[in-house]
């Protein structure tokens, strides 16, 4: 509410970025709003209903592909483990949905259409079905029954599971809050590393050193994955890239990169030794991949709260057109 | 413009999908499949004659039974409402402008002017001039634009393509419509419309809109606001026509030196496709709270799911490398 005070003499023009001179640097950086008011709607989610449903959703979906992985690899202790973690974490992901309704009572309604246009549709029936998948494998893991059909599952499981742990990422995207659309690209690969981040946390957390080989493998490379993606994501982001490096975000992005490396680093270094070491780089792996969720969360949140990532990247779009459209002006 | 509306039977399948996500749509109605559909209805909110008298926002609110949605003192000049909402489907802006006193209408010197003459044309003839104070000069003067904002009935609305129960719909009249039935109150939504209009009622959990008054529209009224305002600065009726008068309106403005006029919504090959609710503003859309270049975010969709289809890849390529035996140590040091 900075230019509520001085509205009256000029409706929030701020003038943002350096005296680098040219007249065209200045026009650019300048932006107006009506009074310092957001133009767009800040999501009406809780972020720990939403945030906690990416990471719930991330850490079912991948946790299945490995769970398929361990089981055909023969490693019956990881199997079980992420089993149990992905029907968990999907029944945990799906109440969270719900909680967030405004009509909980209505939630049915999301299986009331098939619709490609809307990633919660797809996600909803995505869900159902790997719902099941993951269910039934859990359920075969755990009691010992029906064994061949526990395969079966496994293998929807890990085939919808995938999907499960990116199509989040589409969801955030889809939407005109900048952090979020504007980084549609990026998104799907920050959200899948993320979910390997949480699974082979998960699975050094809850399986025997001598199985884990593959989350101590697959730590380090989602681990990797997750920096470069974010990096590559706030960098081309631009201005807007700023919302993931300040406030409340930033912190929480920081955190999980820390979070991250300590737990990918750990594990890989002395996880194949101390249980002690993969459990505790497991749980720093898990709780990262949560504070990436939260810090992307929060960083949609930042930019649709402020009118200068709506105006500022707009506005510079419309020029770039209209140089485009005329060279011979910009020259 | 004019030539898609000859065009639109006759493109290939893949064109006619790429049309229903973003691009000119020439029958937004007909393809929601609605057969028959009279014309496409609209708002041309001319604000250039708005005088801020709120009349609008209260016969929405009565037509309407829209609840209270607080009594604040905002301190943004006679703007209280402050923005569309769940509970405010029509919103007046007012935004006070410090210019050049000596550029504004009141502060010249008149004596040689034929008031009959000035009558004939219109009071903020020299707005134009008074927008864009020159560097240096005090801007000592005030001048007030008043606005009139409402749901854009976007040709491509971003909260019906998105909302995932089909409670968003498009009507026989190409407006966006939500059904209250059927919401559930997931407010995908909310962030999703980039110019922040519908919103969630906390208390009531569902999200709510101006529906351009569909009750009244199937009755042949126009709706509620249109009625009420004594300016028509809210004018209501086939989309066409509309954009056809908006046009001549601007040159007219134009011709008596009111350069700041412009469109805002009209263009049917803009972000949306196209505004249902377009405007006359005279100066920056931002200046009012409107974004300068919406865009329907499911225009992007298909490259989201091609890059969500490549990270799913990726994900499963990683895990299963991870899993294969190794002869080395990679990976694993």
């Amino acid at each position: 509410m900075t230019e509520t005070g001085n509205a009256g003499v000029d409706t929030g023009r701020r003038r943002r970025g350096g005296r680098r001179g040219e007249r065209l640097m200045v026009e650019r950086a300048e932006f107006t709003s009506y009074y310092g008011r957001p133009i767009l709607k800040e999501p009406t989610w809780s972020s720990l209903d939403i945030a906690g449903y990416f990471f719930l959703g991330g850490l079912a979906g991948a946790g299945s592909v490995l769970a398929a992985g361990a089981q055909l690899t023969g490693r019956p202790a990881m199997a079980r483990a992420l089993k149990t973690s992905s029907a968990l974490a999907i029944a945990g992901s799906a109440a969270a949905l719900v909680h967030d309704l405004g009509r909980p009572g209505r939630f049915a309604n999301m299986l009331r259409v098939v619709k490609p246009t809307s990633p919660m549709s797809v996600g909803s029936w995505l869900l159902a079905g790997y719902g099941a998948a993951a269910a039934g494998a859990c359920a075969s893991a755990l009691t010992g029954r029906l064994p061949r059909l526990g395969t079966l599952a496994t293998v929807g499981a890990a085939t919808l599971g995938p999907a499960v742990a990116t199509y989040t990422a589409v969801l955030a995207a889809d939407t005109a809050t900048p952090a979020w659309h504007d980084a549609h690209r990026h998104l799907p690969f920050v959200f899948a590393a993320s979910a390997a981040c949480a699974a082979s946390g998960l699975a050094l957390v809850a399986s025997p050193v001598q199985e884990a080989g593959p989350a101590r493998r697959t730590a380090v490379a989602a681990c990797a994955a997750e920096l470069a993606a974010t990096e590559m994501m706030t960098k081309q982001l631009g201005l807007v890239g700023e919302t993931y490096e300040q406030g409340e975000a930033g912190r929480l992005m920081r955190t999980a990169r820390i979070l991250t490396t300590a737990g990918a680093i750990g594990a890989a270094l002395l996880g194949g030794r101390s249980r002690t070491a993969a459990v505790l780089g497991g749980a720093a792996l898990l709780a990262g991949s949560a504070l990436t969720r939260f810090g992307v969360f929060e960083a949609g949140v930042a930019s649709a709260r402020d009118p200068k990532y709506t105006v500022v990247p707009q506005r510079s779009r419309m020029a770039s057109r209209s140089e485009d459209a005329d060279p011979a002006a910009s020259a | 413009m004019a030539q898609d509306t000859d065009t639109s039977g006759s493109g290939r399948r893949t064109g006619a999908l790429r049309r229903l996500l973003s691009g000119p749509e020439p029958d937004p109605a007909e393809d929601a499949g609605h057969t028959g559909a009279p014309a496409r209805v609209g708002f041309f909110t001319d604000t250039s004659v708005c005088i801020g008298c709120k009349a609008c926002e209260v016969a929405c609110k009565e037509w309407n039974a829209i609840p209270e949605d607080g009594i604040d003192l905002t301190g943004m000049s006679y703007d209280n409402t402050q923005s569309l909402g769940a509970s405010t489907w029509r919103h007046v802006a007012f935004i006070e402008q410090n210019v050049v006193a000596a550029s504004l209408p009141s502060a010249q010197d008149h004596s040689d002017v034929d008031v009959f003459a000035l009558a004939s044309g219109t009071e903020a003839g020299t707005a134009g001039a008074a927008e864009k104070p020159g560097d240096g000069a005090e801007r000592d003067g005030v001048r007030w634009l008043m606005s009139s904002d409402v749901c854009k009935h976007c040709t491509h609305a971003a909260c019906l393509d998105v909302c995932p129960t089909g409670a968003l719909v498009r009507t026989e009249y190409g407006t966006v419509v939500v059904q209250q039935d059927v919401c559930n109150g997931c407010g995908y939504c909310v962030p999703a419309c980039p110019y922040g209009v519908i919103d969630q009622r906390k208390d009531d959990g569902r999200v709510f809109k101006c529906t351009m008054c569909y009750d009244r529209l199937g009755d042949g009224l126009e709706p509620a606001c249109a009625k009420a305002c004594p300016t028509e600065s809210i004018q209501f009726g086939p989309l066409e026509e509309l954009r056809e008068r908006a046009a001549e309106r601007v040159e007219q403005l134009h011709q008596r030196g009111v350069t700041s006029a412009r469109l805002y919504g009209h263009e049917p090959d803009d972000g949306v496709g196209g505004d249902g609710a377009f405007f006359l503003l005279l100066d920056e859309p931002e200046v009012y709270g409107l974004p300068p270049d919406p865009v329907v975010t499911t225009r992007d969709l298909p490259q989201m799911w091609r890059h969500a289809a490549y990270a799913a890849l990726g994900l499963v390529g990683a895990a299963a490398a991870a899993f294969l035996p190794l002869p080395g140590g990679r990976g694993g040091r």
